[in-house]
This record gives C-alpha cells, structure tokens and sequence, in this order.
C-alpha cells in the first residue's frame, strides 16, 4: 500500500474527486500555479487544466463568496485559505451565506462547499500563522468542522467533505503535514513513512463524518482529543506510565457523541486537550457534553488542557503549547481527583 | 471519468481593453467609457408598456399592502419597501433571457415579483406561514426561488455581490450564455467584498451585471455623507470595468441598458456597472423617522419622476388606452395583492418541527437539554 504525508494525502483525495466529478473545482491564492504554500494541491492545475485548478487575488472573502455562488449554482468548489489565521474576512460568508444557505431557502439551495485551512501552530508562525479557530465554526449551526489526525484520516475525511452537501470547514494541524508530530520539538518529527496511518490506500475512500477513533485502548482514563493533541497525548500517556484511552474526534460537528460517552462511561474519568486557547474553547463544549452524559459515572473531576488565554507567542511557542509536560501532569491529577 | 468540454472559466484572454499596448491605461478606460455612454430609452410597443405598467404596479400595490399588514401586526421584524424603484427590477428583467440568474439584498420584494415569484408564497413569507417560499425561515429579507432562478434574498449588506459573481463563474464554467444580474444598493458600494467581486469579475471576464440601485439614502445617511466618489458607475474603473449612470425612474431607460450590458455580458467582455439613479419613497424600513430629508424632497419625486404614472400617462396619451382600460389592468393587479394578502393571513404558521428542519442535509446528532 502506498505510503504518504498528510499533504500528499490531502492532493490526492483532491484528485480522486476531481477526477471523478467535474463539478469539483479548486481554487485559492498560490493554489494553481504554485500549487499550494505547503504544496497541498501541486499538480492538480497540470492534470486537470487552468478552470479547474485555479489561483484567486488575495482577498478571502470574495474567494469564499464567490465559492458559495459556485456551490448555490451546483458545483462543488473547494477553497482554501492560505492560513487558518486568514480566515477572518471571510467569516461573514462563511457565518452568514454558506452556514445558512440551506435553512434560510427552505432546502431550495444548499451549498456543498469546502474550505480548507492549516491550522495550529508548532512552526514558529507566531501569533497570525499558528492559531486553531475551530471552536468559531463549531459555534454556527450549518456547518460541519474536521481536524485530521493523520494522511489516512485526512484523505477519507476530505473526499467525504467533498461529497457531502454541507459546507465543510476542514482543519489540517500544519504540524501533521510531514510526520505525527508527539510535541517533542527537540527531536526530528518521525515521517509519517514509518507510522502505520501513513498507509493510503489509492483511490476512493471515505472517513464518514461524524465518527472518531480510539487510538489507544485504555481503562484509566479517557484522553478527548484532535489534530496535533492526539499525538501529543499518546506520548504523554506512555511518559508518565497511565492506561489512557485516547479518542481522536476526527470531526468536532457533527460530534461523535456514543464514542465519547462510551469510553468516559469505561473509564470513569476524562481529560479534554486541544491547542486552541481555553475560554470558550471546543474543550468547554465537550466537558459540558461528558458532564451531561456521563455525570453519575465520573470519579474524578474533568480536566481541560489547552492553550493559554493569551495571542499566540512567537519566541514563547513551547510555552504556549500544550506538551508532553502539561498533559502529562493533568494525567496524573485526574487520577488522582 | 473524462472532464466535460468547458471554457476556461479563469483563464480567459484579456477583453478589449488590453488590445492596444500603446495606449495608457487612462486613456484606455476612457476609451471604454466612451463606448458605453447610456443608450437612448428603449422604443416600447404597447404591449411592453402594458408589460411595465403592470409589473410595476403589481410590486407597488403588493408593497403598500405589505406596509398594512406590518401596521396591523400581521408582519413582524423588519420590511424594507421597494416602493419608487420599480422601474429598475422590471427594466432588467425585460432585458433578461431564461436561465438569467439574480441575487440582491433585503429590498428584496421587488426583484421576486418581478422574476415572477408567486405573490402569495412572497406574502406568506412576510406573514411567517407554512405557504411561504421558506416556509418561514427567512422572512423578508430571505427569500429563493431555484424555479425563477433568484438566489436571495440577503440580509447582510454586500454579502450577496461575490455570490453573484461565483453564480456568472458558474456560468463561464457551464459554457452558457447566462449571465448573472447582481443588485446592490448605494450603501453596500463600500463594502469591501464589493471591490473583491468586481477584481475577480474583471480578471476572469465573468458575465455579471452589477447593478447599483442609487436611491440616496444609506438607511438614514445620505451618498454625499458616505461616498467620496459619488459616481458609482465609476467605481469599477481601477478593475477596467465599465459603467454608466441610467435613469432609474424610466422603465424604458432601465431597458435599454440592461440590453447593452446583456450584450456585454453574453458576448464575453466581462462585467459591467449600471448605476441606477432611483428613489425610495418610503423608509429604510418600517422604523424609520425619515429626518434626514424633507417631505418636499420626496413629494417632488413622487409627483415629476414617478416610474409608474410615466407609464400610464403613455399608455393613454401614446397608445390609445382609455382611463377605463388602464383601470382594467389595476383591478387585475389589486385582485392578485388581495388574493395574496388573504392567502397570508389564513394560512397556518409553520409546524413546530420545521425548528429543526433544512440545517443539514441528514439529521445529525447534537446535544440537547
């Protein structure tokens, strides 16, 4: 079976779509020509011609506007946004037309479009090219919001986004592309060559939307995780010696909502770790969830961890990060809580 | 599978304002200006002006109806009406072929009649009922129509420009020759995403007329307070797109330059601005103190520039009608406005599961209380 980076994986679930359904066109700035800032969609514009494969002006919110009349008239553009940091301008679109296209039409029109955007930090970006803004989409009613963890995730997860008729806010941690990235910084990332989800079987698959996956089997505690922090956490599992269970979301909406009540239920007790800032993070939404679920099965009081409540640092960034360190300790505190 | 044959919906040579590489920019767009002065108001048969008339009094009758209903209680939130401006949404749609797309803001009740939206599914809407076109999700401001190809209906001010801009790439892509009739109003001229469309437009040749309904006023502030250029037709000069100012108030005018800028569309130069100089008579909406402009400003447009009674002085000074024929046609369209009105006010409220209905294309698990 062939073997891939999370970004050869993510061109080739482009091409797999493109090749079977014309009506998927791909555009975004550097997305053509240069194929990509981290190559995502190189050599599509070559196999597929310059009107499928395309570079849009610098300007999000008019590629994203202009991919929701695409999607209204019946194709299926998918978009991306150079950084997940730029996709503020085209929040607007995304909140007010993509999100609500289906409801506000009474199912006249949807709108199967899917905006793609590296997300996290881990590279030194500082505060506009490291940021996780996903708990903004999870927040809007209409969309649908995935944070890969892994080249054989990213691929069945994004044809599936293709294919679905929502529109889908797809997330890849940029610290994933080249290798599962444990936040060990000192040492080089292992290539996701040598990791058994780096196998990508050709052609058409899918990850369904709205299932996760246990990593790792565990009975002391269940880890609620996803992107980068599912990598982080195994390895913080193994340093300090706990029996996690570790849950990777893969979508955050729709939410796999039996996985996780299943394992806390197991397990009895649960931590929540994301790379995003604290207050009013995803991890706010899934202790809520757990408390709701699994409240008279819990032995210990549920533990976030996540990124400060600060902009994210530049010369700082491993402070900011949620490491081995930090996970490790909450481990420990809620076994013993 | 192989690809369908398309045209390069990106990359397409340069229009005519590129051919001669001597000539500067300037002079270039001036050049294209030239060629673009507003046409002479279009030649109506009577049967065109019958056509006018009545769809312009359909959409007068139908509003003044809908401001009732509000003041009775029957419509509730916001109503934005289009009364003064008919002339522009029944001059282009006259210049309109099947397959044309239109996309707007929240003045929205206009642009569905004159598509040819059922006056009753656009009342209901108003009203909250079952029967109307989004079944009462929208409202006023948002309404669709696949079957009429109206793509909204949009509340947020300019959001709808780059979507009908996607709508003419979709079209470029498609090969058709549709184009795609993009309203916006004086105040969404400076929005930002305005200025992205009009790029993209104009870089890809897309076919999209966009159509700036100038009626003056910004809500409560006036062009003149908003706009340091107040010549919108002028706006897509540093994307070389042309455009001209039309006299909103002449549904003949309205005509006329919705054909040129249909033939521009369809025949591959890409877009174009036609900036409708228009008036609204009533409010913002159906809150509005109206202190930002005399009741003489608005009573001389109403008597000298009304787009309706032009039409009727024609129609029985030029076309041999009697005031009795012309009476006939507002019967017919006061009879379709009450049938609407009645049909709004009887028909049942959505049923509570329609809460949770058109989210998502499947049901999809969530938490809940």
């Amino acid at each position: 079976m062939p073997r891939m980076t999370m970004i050869e994986a993510i061109r080739d679930a482009h091409g797999v779509k493109m090749a079977e359904d014309d009506n998927v066109v791909v555009f975004g700035e550097d997305v053509g020509y240069f194929g990509g800032v981290f190559r995502c969609t190189a050599g599509l514009q070559e196999r597929f011609g310059k009107s499928r494969c395309f570079d849009a002006p610098i300007n999000e919110s008019g590629i994203v506007g202009t991919a929701i009349g695409m999607a209204a008239f019946g194709l299926r553009p998918v978009v991306e946004m150079q950084f997940a940091d730029y996709v503020y301008p085209a929040y607007d679109q995304i909140v007010s037309e993509a999100a609500r296209l289906r409801y506000r039409s009474a199912g006249d029109f949807t709108c199967p479009l899917v905006v793609r955007m590296p997300t996290g930090g881990g590279i030194f970006g500082g505060q506009t090219h490291s940021q996780s803004p996903e708990a903004l989409f999870t927040h809007v009613s209409g969309l649908k919001t995935v944070v890969p963890s892994n080249p054989y995730d990213a691929k069945g997860l994004l044809i599936a986004a293709i294919e679905d008729n929502d529109p889908v806010i797809f997330l890849e941690p940029k610290r994933l592309y080249n290798g599962p990235f444990d936040g060990d910084h000192d040492k080089p990332v292992t290539p996701w060559s040598k990791h058994p989800l780096g196998e990508v079987p050709d052609g058409r698959y899918i990850v369904p939307l709205g299932k996760g996956a246990i990593r790792r089997e565990g009975a002391a505690l269940t880890v609620l995780a996803y992107g980068t922090m599912v990598h982080v956490a195994e390895a913080a599992a193994e340093m300090v010696g706990i029996d996690a269970e570790i849950v990777d979301l893969r979508t955050l909406m729709p939410l796999d909502l039996d996985l996780i009540e299943a394992s806390v239920k197991k397990t009895g007790r649960c931590l929540v770790v994301h790379e995003a800032t604290l207050t009013s993070g995803f991890g706010a939404e899934l202790v809520a969830v757990v408390a709701d679920a699994c409240f008279y099965h819990l032995e210990a009081p549920i533990v976030r961890v996540a990124g400060w409540d600060t902009p994210y640092p530049h010369a700082q960034e491993w402070d900011y990060f949620p490491g081995q360190a930090r996970i490790g300790g909450a481990m420990k505190r809620v076994m013993e809580g | 599978m192989a690809a369908r044959p398309r045209k390069s919906a990106s990359n397409a040579s340069a229009g005519k304002a590129a051919k001669s590489v001597s000539e500067s920019s300037a002079e270039q767009i001036v050049k294209t200006l030239e060629h673009f002065d507003a046409p002479a108001p279009a030649k109506f048969s009577k049967d065109d002006e019958i056509r006018s008339y009545r769809d312009m009094l359909l959409i007068r009758r139908f509003e003044e109806k809908a401001g009732q209903l509000y003041g009775m209680g029957f419509i509730g939130g916001f109503c934005h009406l289009y009364i003064g401006q008919e002339a522009v949404v029944v001059g282009m749609q006259m210049a309109m072929k099947d397959g044309d797309q239109v996309v707007t803001g929240y003045r929205d009740h206009g642009h569905m009649l004159a598509t040819g939206m059922e006056a009753r599914g656009v009342m209901a809407e108003l009203t909250g009922r079952r029967s109307g076109y989004s079944r009462g999700k929208g409202g006023s401001m948002h309404m669709f129509s696949k079957e009429k190809k109206f793509y909204g209906g949009h509340g947020i001010v300019g959001a709808q420009v780059p979507i009908g801009t996607g709508l003419a790439f979709s079209n470029k892509y498609e090969g058709t020759d549709a184009i795609a009739i993009t309203y916006f109003g004086d105040g969404a001229a400076n929005q930002g995403q305005v200025y992205e469309s009009f790029n993209m437009a104009s870089l890809w040749k897309l076919p999209v007329v966009y159509v700036v309904e100038n009626n003056r006023y910004a809500m409560g502030t006036s062009v003149n307070r908003a706009s340091a250029e107040t010549d919108f037709s002028h706006r897509g000069l540093s994307f070389k797109i042309p455009g001209f100012q039309v006299d909103g108030m002449d549904v003949r005018a309205v005509k006329a330059a919705g054909d040129l800028a249909a033939e521009h569309c369809r025949s591959g130069e890409g877009p174009i601005i036609l900036e409708m100089m228009t008036y609204r008579y009533r409010g913002h909406s159906m809150s509005d103190p109206a202190k930002y402009r005399t009741r003489d400003e608005v009573q001389k447009m109403r008597s000298e520039s009304d787009p309706i009674e032009q039409v009727k002085k024609r129609l029985v000074s030029d076309h041999g009608m009697s005031e009795d024929d012309v009476k006939a046609i507002d019967k017919e369209v006061r009879d379709v406005v009450a049938d609407a009105a009645d049909f709004a006010q009887s028909d049942p409220e959505p049923d509570p599961s329609e809460l949770w209905t058109d989210i998502y294309a499947d049901d999809i698990p969530q938490a809940a209380e």
